[in-house]
């Protein structure tokens, strides 16, 4: 009787189902559900960070290496970055996460004016990040601590007396300068990736500022905070093994 | 037991009205698609282009090598050829031959998806495949580079005033390609499959493909530090391979086979896997122990990530690291042998036939075999103190990169062809051009083996002339070999508009690829497929033929 009423009125079948399909506008062609491409799309997510993990992973094994080895040039090497600037700038990087994640909060809770605030934020508080590394780096050419034929051991070889250093022998002052190429391999390619951040965080801001992801569709905000937080991280690491480890009291 | 199927009557089949391939129209229907059939076919262009630049330049190299005079060219140009043989035929052709082409076709509909988990994310590696052949073909015009391949330090850092950053960066970018089409692979086959499909449904080429994959998110971004590292001591002077700012020049060379070591398996597991895909079809049987197989794959790519100082016994590696890494270099003989040894009992009792792709493969079962086994010497410490930085060398890598890799990339293309254009190729002139193949591969590289182990040293544009005879082989080989190589260029292409029409299934291949009409439709699938049959399952097949109605177009 079902099938008689239906076949009666084709009509009312696809009508029915078409309205138990209805896809949001973001979902893709090619994924089923939108769980499917929330799924799909995070595991992507996870995999680049991965990678991210491998390339920095390169620069750490050559760091401990290398810190094993040359000890002494080392640590007297990483008495000369300022603590106090490196400090200020992990505050820095930590305030612009936390504005991050309040980003994908609003995302998720649809509130677009505190999403929009929140991405300025993140802008800001990364750009101050960089104006100090910038202050930090200019320092180090001052110093001629840049590796290159402007390098100078003298400071680690005959240290001043106000610096209460023990001076290092010349060969083992030579190995500063592996101290500083990682010091700016490490934090340039750090930089790098903040930068890179940065000009997807305005892109993310002019979307944002239209309206596009307080609409349900919070995984581009939710997955450049995963970024953004991993860039973060690799910091959390630097800053310990760049700057604080075995510091005797100096400066 | 091996089940009979007949192949269906070509005569009758014909050209679907609606495809991929028509679809749309316009260059930019191509240039901006998100349809991962077309953009295997833009990475197939793409590729086939580098491979005959790359072929050129080996033939010049073999041509200088037919005197033992340096008479063709002065000694930098050659060494400028063999490294951009080496870049273009590793970077730009071996890695991503077939997961971006082949790979980058059928796995979307092995699976039964309608397309790559990330559609832009794949366009976009192409692209970076294009900056990346671009900025090699400028190092190539601007005066060439002559590194070697392996970029080694502090030669590459310090010693030579060519294009070294401009083909680094090259290789940087053709990396992040890579990449991307791993991570493509890796979330497609995770979060893709149609219902039905499990893990173990799943044909071996998608196992072999994510365990490349695998290689490809994790090695490559080691080999992408290793090259800033190079270009910010080359541009900047930093010192971390530099000895005299107290870097060490072996910590380039371990980051750099941290990753080169695993790209061998990048190059050839893909290959495995077409290999499975054949053998299977024409024997008309299940691929013998399937799951061994599948966890051979991943396997050798887990053992890949474990044994790259075998590259640098000689190169001042402690006897302790030398001695454990040569150990687990043996370890991955085993997976290797378990897929070798799985597809000769797949024959057993298969009921065998011999097309094209079958030629190929059974190119790709003995060479690489070769290839395989003169691996293990090399592995060995004693050995390999002997016969490293020998032709013995160049022929093993050769055995195993262009008798393993390139006979089961044919294989691939050929056993493919049909689904991806809906048209034959002419069988006698393919078999034809595997046999000479196979011949012309033979003649050129086992000569290289004797030459090797006489003591013929590599990357040398003279030699000594009792070396002479060997290597008029060789280079007669080449020739054979080249012929071998144009031969399905010249017929692929022909067959695009006069070849024989192929039908959705010529094979009676079991992948759902094949239960698709030939060339598919953009979507692939005009709905999702439920799979409810194992792999390689020939009497499901059989079944399903002989109470199917087909509908065409």
């Amino acid at each position: 009787m079902d099938s008689q009423a239906l076949a009666a009125h084709p009509a009312t079948q696809p009508a029915a189902g078409h309205g138990s399909h209805e896809h949001p506008e973001y979902l893709r062609h090619h994924f089923d559900t939108v769980e499917q491409q929330k799924e799909a799309t995070q595991f992507g997510m996870w995999l680049f960070l991965l990678t991210e993990i491998m390339f920095f992973g390169g620069m750490f094994a050559a760091y401990l290496i290398y810190r094993n080895w040359y000890y002494p040039a080392f640590a007297a090497a990483s008495n000369t970055l300022s603590i106090t600037l490196g400090a200020v700038n992990t505050a820095v990087l930590i305030t612009s996460g936390f504005a991050m994640a309040m980003g994908v909060w609003c995302a998720e809770t649809r509130r677009r004016k505190g999403l929009v605030i929140s991405l300025i934020f993140t802008i800001l508080f990364g750009l101050v990040f960089l104006g100090i590394k910038y202050v930090e780096y200019s320092e180090k050419f001052e110093l001629h601590h840049v590796p290159g034929a402007d390098f100078s051991i003298s400071q680690f070889v005959h240290p001043s007396a106000a610096s209460h250093e023990t001076p290092l022998a010349p060969d083992m002052a030579e190995k500063t300068q592996v101290y500083f190429s990682l010091y700016f391999a490490m934090t340039g390619m750090h930089a790098l990736h903040m930068i890179i951040g940065i000009a997807l965080l305005l892109w993310l801001l002019v979307r944002a500022q239209q309206g596009a992801y307080t609409n349900g569709y919070v995984q581009p905000i939710e997955y450049f905070g995963l970024y953004w937080h991993f860039v973060d991280i690799v910091w959390i690491f630097l800053f310990p093994l760049l700057y604080l480890i075995n510091r005797h009291p100096g400066r | 037991m091996s089940t009979i199927v007949s192949l269906p009557d070509q005569a009758t089949a014909s050209l679907p009205k609606r495809s991929y391939l028509n679809n749309e129209y316009g260059l930019k229907s191509w240039l901006l698609t998100g349809d991962h059939k077309r953009i295997a076919m833009l990475y197939l262009m793409s590729i086939t282009f580098f491979f005959f630049i790359g072929g050129a330049m080996a033939g010049l190299i073999r041509l200088e090598l037919l005197t033992p005079q340096p008479d063709l060219m002065a000694s930098d140009t050659y060494n400028k050829l063999f490294t951009m043989h080496g870049v273009i035929m590793i970077f730009l052709f071996l890695v991503p031959s077939v997961p971006a082409t082949i790979g980058n076709f059928v796995i979307p509909m092995m699976v039964g998806a309608k397309d790559l988990a990330f559609p832009k994310i794949n366009l976009m590696s192409w692209y970076l495949y294009v900056i990346a052949g671009t900025f090699t073909i400028s190092a190539l015009v601007l005066g060439g580079v002559d590194t070697g391949w392996t970029f080694t330090t502090p030669l590459s850092t310090h010693y030579l005033n060519t294009h070294v950053v401009t083909a680094a960066l090259g290789i940087f970018v053709a990396g992040f390609s890579s990449i991307f089409t791993g991570l493509n692979f890796i979330v497609t086959i995770h979060r893709m499959r149609a219902p039905g499909m499990t893990w173990f449904r799943l044909p071996l080429f998608c196992w072999s493909n994510y365990a490349a994959s695998i290689l490809m998110v994790l090695g490559t971004p080691v080999l992408a530090i290793a090259i800033v590292l190079v270009i910010l001591e080359r541009t900047i002077g930093i010192g971390v391979f530099d000895p005299a700012k107290g870097g060490d020049p072996l910590l380039f060379q371990h980051l750099f086979w941290f990753y080169s070591h695993p790209a061998v398996y990048i190059m050839i597991l893909p290959g495995m896997g077409v290999i499975s895909e054949v053998i299977s079809t024409f024997s008309r049987k299940r691929v013998f122990g399937y799951t061994a197989v599948a966890f051979s794959s991943v396997a050798i790519a887990l053992f890949g990530f474990f044994v790259w100082a075998h590259h640098m016994f000689i190169m001042g590696v402690s006897n302790y690291s030398a001695l454990v890494f040569s150990l687990l270099t043996m370890l991955v003989a085993v997976p290797s042998a378990i897929k070798i040894f799985n597809w000769s009992a797949t024959l057993y009792k298969g009921s065998i036939t011999f097309e094209t792709p079958m030629l190929y493969a059974f190119g790709f079962i003995g060479l690489f075999t070769i290839g395989g086994l003169t691996g293990v010497f090399l592995g060995s410490l004693g050995m390999d103190i002997h016969l490293t930085e020998t032709y013995f060398i160049v022929a093993h890598f050769h055995f195993v990169m262009v008798g393993g890799m390139l006979m089961a990339y044919l294989s691939g293309i050929h056993f493919w062809w049909p689904k991806m254009t809906g048209r034959m190729y002419p069988e006698a002139m393919s078999k034809l051009a595997a046999v000479v193949t196979f011949i012309g591969f033979n003649l050129t590289f086992f000569p290289q083996f004797i030459l090797g182990y006489l003591g013929m040293p590599r990357r040398y544009h003279a030699y000594p002339p009792e070396f002479q005879v060997l290597n008029v082989f060789s280079t007669a080989g080449a020739t054979v070999l080249g012929i071998g190589y144009l031969m399905p260029m010249i017929y692929m292409t022909w067959s695009l508009k006069y070849g024989a029409i192929a039908g959705p299934n010529p094979w009676q291949a079991t992948g759902l690829e094949w239960q698709t009409q030939s060339p598919p439709l953009t979507e692939n699938f005009i709905e999702t497929p439920i799979v409810d049959y194992e792999a390689y399952d020939y009497d499901w097949l059989a079944n399903k033929t002989k109470h199917e109605v087909t509908t065409v177009g």
